[in-house]
């Protein structure tokens, strides 16, 4: 047991969006973000669900890199 | 770049750039412009869906390049037809592009997430949780250690059977989550619904017994 498997048993603090609708803003927050917008003030809760949901925090890794290369 | 607004099928009028209005307009015309048009959304969903795979190629030596290209173009042509059934879903607060990469990303992802699971165990058994020891556990005292382990392995053992099982699978096996929700019938959506709940179960269970 170490301080990363407690923040997985445990998962992000405070109010976070679900799967699908992470899917739904993912596009949005990640413009926002790559250009500098507060991305976490538009789009509140998707941060903590990408802290705490390894599949979504893959796709928008993905896609961050993606958009920063086109 | 230049911008126009355009009124969207919900009559929500939203700026969107030219080159997002001319993918617009070419899928949602007839004949060869149409048809051109899917062929280059083709091409541009293949391009991420390459894209993903490259990103995870390294986590996959067991998995042939051309296992990987074929597995790529499966994903670009689901993805093609997502993006085909929900056009008009589409609000234009991003560029097409953007909307349109992350359904091949989605597709990519989930495709190869099973790949990397196909033919291994899925451990669902519900009392690793049991074997935890302290250690690891930032700066507290090992008193205190063993008291918070203890209250965890509590916790996890007030959930239900589903949270329990769910929490252990993906939190603590390490599971895929698309993969456990293929084999537990149900939805990446859902099972991370019963995660969530799990997890503010557990963490509630804590901060009852001051921790």
């Amino acid at each position: 047991m170490d301080d990363a498997m407690l923040s997985r048993l445990l998962g992000p603090k405070g109010p976070e969006v679900g799967c699908d609708e992470c899917f739904e803003q993912l596009d949005r927050y990640v413009e926002l973000e790559v250009d500098g917008d507060d991305a976490d003030a538009a789009v509140p809760g998707l941060r903590a669900h990408l802290e705490g949901c390894p599949a979504c925090h893959e796709e928008h890794e993905s896609l961050v890199a993606l958009v920063r290369e086109s | 770049m230049t911008v126009a607004t355009v009124a969207q099928s919900s009559m929500e009028a939203v700026r969107v750039d030219d080159d997002t209005r001319a993918w617009l307009s070419d899928l949602r015309s007839d004949g060869q412009a149409r048809d051109a048009a899917i062929a280059r959304l083709h091409a541009l969903l293949l391009r991420a869906a390459r894209f993903e795979a490259g990103r995870r190629r390294a986590a996959l030596p067991h998995i042939r390049p051309s296992e990987l290209d074929e597995i790529a173009t499966e994903a670009a042509d689901d993805a093609l037809l997502s993006v085909l059934a929900r056009l008009d879903d589409f609000r234009g607060l991003s560029r097409f592009t953007t909307w349109a990469y992350k359904f091949a990303l989605l597709e990519a992802a989930v495709k190869l997430r099973k790949r990397a699971w196909q033919g291994r165990e899925i451990p669902l058994d519900d009392d690793a949780w049991s074997g935890f020891s302290t250690g690891g556990l930032g700066p507290a005292g090992a008193a205190e250690q063993s008291e918070l382990l203890a209250a965890l392995q509590d916790g996890i053992a007030s959930l239900t059977p589903h949270q329990r099982r769910v929490l252990v699978a993906l939190a603590v096996n390490g599971v895929a989550v698309d993969v456990l929700a293929d084999r537990l019938g149900t939805t990446r959506g859902a099972l991370y619904k019963t995660l969530h709940d799990a997890r503010g179960n557990l963490r509630a269970y804590l901060e009852e017994r001051g921790f």
